[in-house]
């Protein structure tokens, strides 16, 4: 008879332990498994999304990205949510490879529901998440397997703002204004002029127009963006994510242009 | 039980001549001296609650809940060994965080329930363990609507409209009987399982201290299992205790 419970309906490998006499954790085990053996690690990213931008403004957080999974060069998924909230108090937001992402949200999802069952009253703060997603990358990064992400982190809770930043070696940091990816070099000084100094004093209304136009530039030159946003925010009310927008481009200058492709003269 | 103390209950894995495993027996024993836990399949959702007995005015109010959140959608109440109760929540917690990793969707009540049920049946097939000394009531909303269930140390699960465990069932089912639980709104349901939770404290445990507990989920919390709004939680007691008082002058 087998006293450990844990054991029970579990395979037992006679050629090793033929009594059946070690409990779960001190069992021997075979050495070679075939299917984790075979395991292969993240090399690169496969379907991606491009940049995230967050901002602090005047009432909490604003965070916005496109809705675009590229594969490759191929603007593949055209409708896919990059936003996503965690909690009452929190927003992420991911550039990099989308499967990572699902898998991230996926723990967070678990995370939470434990916290939830402890019914304790408390619940995480926007602080503690991005606590623990910097965990979670850098442990996956010090096995050699990331989760291939740049990951902000936005929220309010108790009157504070936080917005910080975590990618996949767990590098992490903290501005007020942040982003990642392509919008990391053209962004992010648009977005640092129009805020910086003016984090109290930001209306909504002013921050929306500030990452809408640094969405628009993105959009006129990043290749793997698309002119389909969503804008998330994080306030006292709690946080909410925009339908998708489409955004308001301007092309007629490009008949003026001249030099590029079969457009010779 | 004619056979007691013949040495067919000293183990899980014997029965007694006529067929009985007396300790599955003894454990309901243990559960039939716990107080009252109901719960309330009504026509939105699903509300539970306990007669909490608190054996020590030392306790701070509120502690040693017997009432657990399994995910955000499944509520489970004890009666019985408050310790076996937090290790069955745990379990069950377990299962449904396993089904959600496998599957990725919310984990459907009846196959936590259906899980637990096999975990609690293993404990009785054993001499090296005894039976769980809870009798459980599951309660969820989730993709087939309000659900309900007993789950006793039998490993035995039942599912049910109106749902009673502990020392003042008998009372608890007679009144519950009496309700049309499935036209039900989940707020009449709270006031009813007030006043039914104080109605058999009355009658059973009349003299000792208990505290009420209620958790509801379903329309009116979003498909979140949680405490009782307490303006409503208030409002279903003082009523409940007024019941009571009229009830004592009349007779």
């Amino acid at each position: 008879m087998d006293h450990f419970p844990t054991n029970w309906g579990r395979p037992r490998n006679d050629a090793i332990d033929l009594y059946g006499t070690y409990p779960i954790h001190s069992r021997p085990g075979p050495t070679t498994d075939a299917f984790s053996d075979g395991v292969q690690r993240t090399q690169q990213p496969i379907v991606t999304g491009t940049s995230v931008l967050a901002i602090k403004y005047k009432d909490g957080i604003m965070m916005a990205a496109d809705t675009l999974a590229s594969y490759g060069s191929l603007a593949r998924f055209k409708s896919i949510q990059r936003l996503h909230s965690v909690g009452e108090h929190t927003v992420i937001g991911a550039s990099g490879d989308l499967s990572d992402y699902q898998y991230i949200q996926s723990l967070l999802d678990e995370v939470m529901i434990e916290e939830f069952s402890a019914a304790d009253g408390h619940s995480l703060s926007p602080d503690e998440i991005h606590e623990f997603l910097s965990r979670v990358m850098y442990s996956r990064r010090s096995q050699m397997n990331p989760l291939w992400n740049s990951i902000l982190v936005g929220g309010f809770k108790n009157g504070k703002r936080f917005l910080a930043y975590v990618d996949l070696l767990g590098t992490t940091y903290s501005a007020s204004t942040l982003a990642t990816g392509y919008g990391s070099y053209i962004a992010q000084p648009l977005l640092r002029k129009a805020v910086e100094g003016n984090e109290d004093t930001l209306t909504e209304e002013q921050a929306r127009s500030i990452l809408t136009q640094s969405l628009r530039v993105l959009f006129y030159r990043d290749a793997r963006s698309l002119n389909k946003y969503q804008i998330a925010t994080i306030n006292a009310q709690g946080t909410h994510i925009s339908d998708p927008v489409t955004l308001d481009t301007e092309w007629s200058f490009a008949e003026g242009i001249r030099g590029y492709g079969s457009q010779t003269k | 039980m004619t056979s007691i103390g013949t040495g067919y209950d000293l183990s899980a894995s014997t029965y007694s001549p006529d067929g009985r495993i007396f300790q599955v027996e003894y454990a309901n024993k243990a559960v039939e001296n716990s107080g009252t836990a109901i719960g309330i399949k009504c026509r939105d959702g699903v509300i539970l609650a306990v007669e909490k007995l608190v054996h020590s005015k030392l306790l701070v109010p509120n502690a040693n809940r017997r009432i657990q959140t399994i995910d955000r959608h499944i509520g489970l109440a004890t009666a019985g060994l408050l310790a076996d109760g937090r290790h069955l929540a745990n379990r069950a917690r377990e299962e449904a965080s396993n089904h959600r990793e496998t599957f990725r969707v919310q984990p459907p009540l009846k196959i936590v329930v259906d899980r637990l049920g096999g975990y609690t049946q293993a404990y009785t097939l054993y001499s090296s363990v005894r039976p769980f000394g809870v009798s459980s009531i599951l309660g969820a909303v989730d993709k087939d609507g309000p659900g309900l269930y007993i789950l006793e140390p039998s490993g035995v699960y039942l599912g049910y409209y109106g749902a009673a465990v502990g020392k003042g069932r008998q009372l608890a089912k007679t009144e519950l009987e009496k309700l049309k639980l499935s036209e039900m709104s989940m707020r009449d349901a709270v006031f009813e399982a007030a006043r039914i939770i104080y109605l058999v404290n009355e009658d059973a445990n009349k003299e000792k201290e208990f505290e009420l507990e209620m958790t509801w989920v379903g329309a009116e919390t979003n498909g979140l299992h949680v405490p009782v709004a307490q303006a409503l939680f208030d409002e279903a007691e003082a009523k409940a205790k007024a019941a009571m008082s009229e009830d004592f002058e009349e007779s």
